[in-house]
């Protein structure tokens, strides 16, 4: 193992965690250079135990993709959801329904629950053990609960297998 | 400060404090602990956003330089949003919260309290 693999564990993460300092400094002076240099190569050591394997990004493309795509279903699902929070309660019709997911690794299956969260509408409750249920609670229920398994399964879960490719 | 400037700016503020609003209103209206998630979580997400981004566009006009603290904003709560209404939703699947009558599906809170996987409607009644 050479010095430099042995000081930075985690290249990318130290240059993030770079980024991250100057970025809340807004400054380039060399003085924070040096400071978030300093941090970016001892918080990536001391951390460096405690990684956990995790899959890794086979196509970056297809990842900024998903940002946008997921930007703006959250856009459009908000303007849905504040018509129905100031509209009439009675046509709310809440629901649980539990979404079979076919991912396995624990960092895929937190990125569809968190992009299941942030589109307005549906909300990740609880995840069971087995990691094969996810179980989801939607403000406003179709009345066919196979269209909201289809649209997790088919818009987030599948764009997440290709960017991971697995 | 140069007009449209100032347009951008207040058309995003006017935008994002509508979704702010619209989310606490929601706080306030939903019947149930489930349902009132659904309120915040939507208000931190273009509510904030608009905030940010305005916020955004003003600074790096007044300073002459991008102002992109904001971004870091709007990335730690992207990270941290989902997280907190998942703790919450789980939360209150374990101290067994009323959900609203017209709730569909309600018997699965019993089988996600203990991260079962969800057994069939048909098998829910004698369960």
């Amino acid at each position: 193992m050479s010095i430099i693999t042995r000081l930075l564990p985690m290249p990318a993460h130290s240059f993030l965690l770079l980024i991250v300092w100057l970025m809340l400094n807004v400054s380039f002076s060399l003085g924070h250079i040096i400071l978030g240099s300093v941090l970016a190569v001892i918080i990536p050591l001391l951390c460096a135990p405690l990684q956990v394997p995790q899959p890794k990004l086979k196509r970056p493309l297809r990842a900024v993709r998903y940002v946008f795509m997921v930007l703006g279903d959250i856009v459009v699902a908000n303007v849905q959801v504040a018509i129905l929070v100031v509209g009439p309660m009675r046509r709310i019709k809440p629901g649980f329904v539990a979404i079979p997911i076919d991912l396995e690794e624990t960092l895929l299956i937190t990125i569809l629950a968190s992009t299941v969260t942030m589109t307005p509408g549906t909300l990740s409750a609880e995840l069971s053990k087995d990691k094969n249920w996810l179980y989801v609670h939607v403000l406003n229920m179709p009345d066919n609960e196979e269209e909201v398994i289809s649209l997790i399964k088919n818009r987030y879960e599948s764009a997440i297998k290709e960017i991971f490719q697995c | 400060m140069s007009f449209w400037v100032e347009v951008i700016v207040s058309i995003l503020l006017i935008i994002g404090g509508t979704f702010v609003l619209v989310g606490s209103i929601g706080l306030f209206r939903l019947k149930d602990v489930y349902c009132r998630l659904h309120g915040p979580t939507k208000a931190t997400t273009v509510g904030l956003g608009g905030i940010l981004l305005s916020s955004m566009i003003y600074m790096s006009h007044h300073n002459g330089y991008l102002s992109i603290h904001e971004l870091l904003i709007t990335l730690f709560l992207v990270i941290t949003a989902p997280v907190t209404a998942h703790i919450l939703a789980k939360a209150a699947m374990h101290h067994k919260v009323k959900t609203m009558e017209a709730t569909r599906n309600s018997h699965m809170v019993t089988t996600a309290r203990e991260q079962r996987p969800p057994v069939s409607d048909n098998d829910a009644g004698s369960s």
